[in-house]
């Protein structure tokens, strides 16, 4: 590849300066001091912890990475308008023209998953059309599902207070909301890195696990009615869940984007499409970039599960199937990194191994629930 | 290493049987699932506890002394890493980098080695310079501590490891083999378990359970080992004053909690506690969770309503009984063990299925608004159950599962009794027709008349009087059917419908078997309608009317008697009242290596984040007489990142030298 192609990090001085950041950040700090100030008396200390902690971590990845501020405001400024127009009252979804057609949560979901439905299209289309215009769209078609998927998880958040207070809960409890909060991470990771490296056309492959993921998503609402808002069982309500789940699904969607990252590498090293493709090595150093960040996220997020058991269910480590589940996915990608990184393997193998790995990922997070039994049984199908 | 990758590999294969065979079930279900010949063959192998069996403990034994190994073998080269600079490094090797550039410089060497020493350290490089004969080497290196993330990453597995060894308690493990300790069968009193399988208070580790009814106290907790159990004494006595669940308006459990009082063995000092589900509490160096719960022995008043073919039913007034869940009684010839009580049962009002609607009516409906749509199906209390077993003489049990309540089905109210035969099967329920009172009574009542052949002639001939009142008719006419309802009531009190319509496919031409069958469920209903007057007046009530909700009532009786033939006991248990006794199951484990393995987990973590996104870079500046600077870059993990960062020094470097770059980039700049 041409050296001239490598992102260059800018200058960090040079962000100091930018007022955009600045305002960004002082928007997160008012944001959360209100939600302080009118909630802060039904908190504890761990959920305060949480509050400060998202603020800053959605002010650092703004700061690295402003286009997520932008997604930030958007999809904030939209759950907020549905929370207005809502008035206290959840019967509001079937009479305002506006929460029942774009804001409620249900609308919203419905819109993120056509949007990405047709963002994959357009990439498509961009990759065999040679056309950057198509792939343009993609990009933007890909933003716009973000944004409504996210406001549509804030307004169910919102939502499942308003059935009944002690309903109140985060989206992230059921295979349903983790399934929207997949197709959210992986589309970010995907967004992050082709704002970050040339990695032209690239969409085609990982819009793809994103469309599976919106597939499931039609299917389990349609058949299975599982996009109702149920409440917790005594075993979910905990900080930890917070925390938790969010850092599965940012490894589980960087597992995914590396596989799909490694099908195009595989296609790339073989010829096939290998113009309208990004060159081998940024490919390689993708696939690994998205390995990295998902082992890290996944190591933490283990590590959170294990304080989250030995809380519940008094041991830290009992060897559930989802926790055995998610220990073979770890050593799966610890054998990649230790391949990568010790024997400085490269290419096609790694790749094989990383579209294996996204096989074993899946199986951990939903063929444990499919056809294991376990601890983890308020997560089946 | 290769050796690392493999382990890693096959300690991840190894963890999967765990999870597809279920682990530590009862020894039972094994033999019941695999057969004679595979259950001693999976023992050997360990295969109902993978991860406490011998050779899995190996396999992890062999990653703690390979990841150790390891450790040691590279600690001293990632030593001399992190403290040298490679300030003895030859122009000929740094030739060899991947990134390496040579620059042009103008001036002297002694104008440019200042300027480059600010360049590096303003970069945040450390470094040593080198003077050699005609040349400076400026050996620079930022960010070598991050070296120190693979001894945190692979310290915290070892430390994990061994923390989850301390766990694993292998003194006591160890006592079990020597036979000093020897597990027993968990169904026998506490008083009879032999000392062998009791532990003190100084057991290191333990997790084990303590049922604790309502109002009782608890100091033993039973540890499940294999295919027995052990007794774990506490320093301490649980007595639980009260279990509570909190439910949320679906019905469903929000909350679990148990109000205890610890009372210290040594101390004798009390403390008020409430263990939650998610909010264990730990004294002593022992943590008790909320496990689980269970009925702690509710007292069950019942009322035996005969039922079943009347020849097995003994006949008079209905007994009452007075049953204790988790005891057993007795009635006639049977034993009643009492299994199981539940206070509350939440169950869908109408199971009709969303389903059916077209595709785009369930879009249209799901994909818009709330996430809480009109579909949502609705749900309710249905009221107390208790499930008992009745065993015969001969030692066979069936399973029974009661409703306190009258569920309405259909526009009708209905005493529902379920039975199975093997637990596997879900219970299939038998529904009794409530009168128009909301009482059993007349269906009872009823019972007796109808299926009672002592009955059947008077029954029989009242109704064909009824029908065929003197005068409009001939007596032998009459007669003729009154002998025909009896004979139909007969046949019926053998095996309900199913007799009548293999009398009729045995007697009656095909062609003609619809109008017989009809004839007959008239014939029976007029009788029906004869012993509904009938129970009326036994029980004191004023005469039926002929509404239309008789008839149904009517037909609803004759189904419910022709199943009731059919249920495998000739009495059911009717719950008239209880007093409930709650128990709570919690858990008490004393962990001693949960401190080591979540400092491990720490430690992992950061130096997990440290060798990934760890950013260790070395810079070679070889500064030469003759206006010649040659700069070269590694790093220890090679990326694009480092081929961008050497262009930005490159050109930052070649500014400062003042040279003729012409920013063309490196050479071999490819191959990085
Ligand atoms: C559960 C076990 C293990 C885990 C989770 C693990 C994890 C890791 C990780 C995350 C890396 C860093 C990869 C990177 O920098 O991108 C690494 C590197 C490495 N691991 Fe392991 N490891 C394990 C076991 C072992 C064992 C058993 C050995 C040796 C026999 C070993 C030797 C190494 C070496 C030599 C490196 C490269 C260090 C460096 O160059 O800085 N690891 N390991």
């Amino acid at each position: 590849m041409d050296i001239a192609d490598t992102p260059i990090n800018p200058d960090s001085r040079s962000r100091l300066a930018s007022p955009g950041r600045w305002a960004y950040a002082l928007v997160l700090a008012f944001g959360t001091i209100v939600t302080l100030v009118r909630y802060g008396e039904h908190m504890d200390g761990f959920e305060l912890a949480i509050l400060v902690g998202t603020t800053l971590t959605l002010a650092a990845l703004g700061w690295h990475w402003l286009a997520s501020a932008a997604l930030t405001l958007v999809s904030g400024a939209l759950a907020l308008l549905a929370i207005d127009l809502y008035r206290g009252d959840l019967a509001r979804a079937e009479q305002v023209f506006a929460l029942k057609y774009l804001l409620a949560s249900q609308s919203a979901i419905g819109w993120m998953s056509m949007l990405f439905l047709m963002a994959t299209a357009a990439y498509w289309i961009g990759l065999l059309a040679r056309s950057p215009f198509a792939s343009a769209v993609g990009r933007g078609l890909t933003w716009a599902a973000s944004a409504l998927g996210t406001a549509g998880l804030l307004a169910r958040w919102h939502e499942s207070y308003l059935i009944a207070p002690d309903y109140g809960h985060i989206p992230i409890s059921n295979l349903y909301e983790v399934f929207v909060l997949f197709c959210l991470i992986t589309a970010l990771l995907h967004l992050y890195y082709e704002g970050r490296y040339p990695s032209r056309n690239l969409g085609a492959f990982t819009l793809l696990v994103i469309s599976a993921a919106v597939g499931f998503l039609m299917w389990y609402a349609l058949e299975r009615g599982a996009h109702e808002i149920q409440p917790l069982i005594p075993a979910l309500q905990s900080y930890w869940m917070k925390i938790h789940v969010p850092a599965n699904f940012v490894g589980y969607g960087a597992f995914a984007l590396a596989a799909m990252v490694a099908v195009a590498l595989l296609l790339a090293g073989r010829g096939v499409l290998a113009p309208r493709l990004p060159s081998v090595q940024v490919l390689d150093e993708l696939m690994y970039r998205a390995i990295a960040i998902g082992f890290a996220f996944f190591t933490l997020a283990t590590i959170l599960g294990a304080l989250w058991a030995a809380e519940a269910w008094g041991t830290y480590w009992q060897w559930d199937p989802k926790e055995t589940w998610a220990l073979i996915v770890w050593l799966n990608y610890a054998a990649w990194l230790h391949l990568r990184l010790t024997r400085g393997l490269r290419g096609s193998v790694l790749a094989w191994w990383a579209l294996g790995g996204l096989l074993v990922t899946s199986f951990a997070f939903l063929g444990v629930n499919m056809f294991l039994s376990g601890l983890h049984s308020y997560g089946s199908l | 290493m290769r050796f690392a990758v493999s382990l890693l590999a096959i300690i991840a294969i190894a963890s999967i049987i765990g999870t597809v065979l279920k682990q530590n079930e009862p020894y039972n279900n094994y033999l019941n699932q695999f057969g004679q010949f595979w259950f001693p063959l999976f023992e050997i192998f360990g295969l109902y506890s993978v991860y406490g069996s011998g050779w899995f403990l190996l396999l992890l034994a062999f990653l703690v002394i390979s990841t150790s190994a390891c450790l040691i073998r590279q600690t001293p080269g990632i030593l001399r890493e992190m403290r040298g600079f490679r300030e003895h490094a030859q122009e000929i090797s740094l030739r060899q980098f991947g990134l390496h550039i040579e620059l042009d410089y103008r001036g002297t060497r002694e104008a440019l080695t200042p300027v480059l020493a600010a360049y590096l350290r303003e970069h945040g490089y450390r470094f040593r310079s080198n003077l050699r004969s005609g040349a400076t080497l400026f050996a620079a290196k930022s960010g070598s501590w991050h070296r120190t993330g693979y001894w945190l990453a692979h310290g915290a597995i070892v430390t994990i490891c061994l923390g989850g060894l301390a766990d694993g308690n292998l003194p006591l493990k160890l006592r079990l083999l020597l036979g000093d300790k020897v597990v027993t069968q968990g169904n026998q009193a506490i008083s009879a378990i032999p000392e062998s399988a009791r532990l003190g208070p100084d057991n290191p580790s333990f997790r084990g359970n303590l049922f604790i009814p309502e109002g009782q106290s608890q100091s033993l907790a039973v540890l499940n080992v294999r295919d027995g159990i052990l007794l774990q004494e506490l320093p301490f006595a649980v007595s639980l004053k009260r279990f509570v669940i909190d439910h949320y308006a679906t019905g469903a459990p929000k909350r679990f909690a148990s109000e205890i009082l610890l009372t210290d063995r040594a101390t004798g000092q009390s403390f008020e506690r409430v263990v939650e589900v998610n909010h264990p509490v730990t004294y002593r160096g022992i943590t008790l969770y909320q496990a689980s719960f269970d009925d702690g022995g509710t007292r069950l008043n019942l009322v035996v309503q005969p039922l079943g073919k009347m020849t097995d039913t003994p006949r008079g007034a209905a007994d009452t009984l007075v049953g204790v869940v988790g005891e057993s009684g007795r009635h006639g010839d049977y034993t009643i063990e009492f299994t199981g009580f539940r206070a509350l049962n939440v169950e869908p009002l109408d199971s009709e299925p969303t389903q059916t609607k077209p595709l785009r009516e369930r879009f249209a409906e799901r994909f818009a608004g709330s996430g809480r749509n009109a579909d949502q199906r609705r749900m309710a209390n249905v009221g107390p159950s208790f499930s008992y077993k009745l065993r015969d003489t001969s030692g066979q049990a069936k399973e029974f599962n009661n409703y306190m309540f009258p569920v309405s089905i259909q526009g009708r109210w209905w005493l529902l009794t379920g039975v199975r035969e093997n637990p596997n099967e879900p219970f299939r329920y038998l529904r009794l027709p409530l009168d128009a009172d909301g009482r059993i009574d007349t269906f009872v009542a009823m019972r007796t008349r109808l299926l009672d052949p002592g009955q059947h002639r008077s029954i029989a001939q009242t109704f064909a009087r009824r029908s065929l009142p003197s005068g409009t008719t001939s007596e032998t006419v009459q007669t003729r059917l009154a002998d025909t309802a009896q004979r139909t009531l007969q046949l019926f009190a053998e095996q309900g419908f199913d007799s009548v319509g293999r009398f009729i496919e045995a007697n009656v031409p095909s062609a003609e078997r619809e109008q017989a069958a009809e004839v007959f469920v008239k014939l029976l209903e007029g009788c029906a309608w004869q012993a509904l007057i009938d129970a009326h007046a036994a029980l004191g009530r004023p005469a039926p009317t002929t509404e239309a909700d008789t008839a149904a009532f009517l037909r609803a009786t004759l189904t419910a008697m022709s199943d009731s033939l059919h249920y495998p006991a000739p009495f059911w248990l009717q719950l008239s009242g209880y007093d409930e006794v709650k128990a709570s199951v919690l858990q008490a484990t004393r962990s001693p290596g949960m401190t080591p393995v979540f400092l491990g987990c720490a430690l992992l973590t950061v130096g997990v984040l440290i060798m990934l996104y760890g950013r260790e870079r070395r810079l070679f500046l070889l500064v030469q007489d003759g206006g010649k600077l040659l700069v070269a870059m590694s790093a220890h993990r090679k990326s694009l990142a480092l081929a961008a960062e050497f262009r930005e020094h490159s050109q930052g470097i070649a500014r400062l030298a003042n040279s003729g770059f012409d920013g063309s980039g490196p050479t071999r700049a490819a191959d990085v």
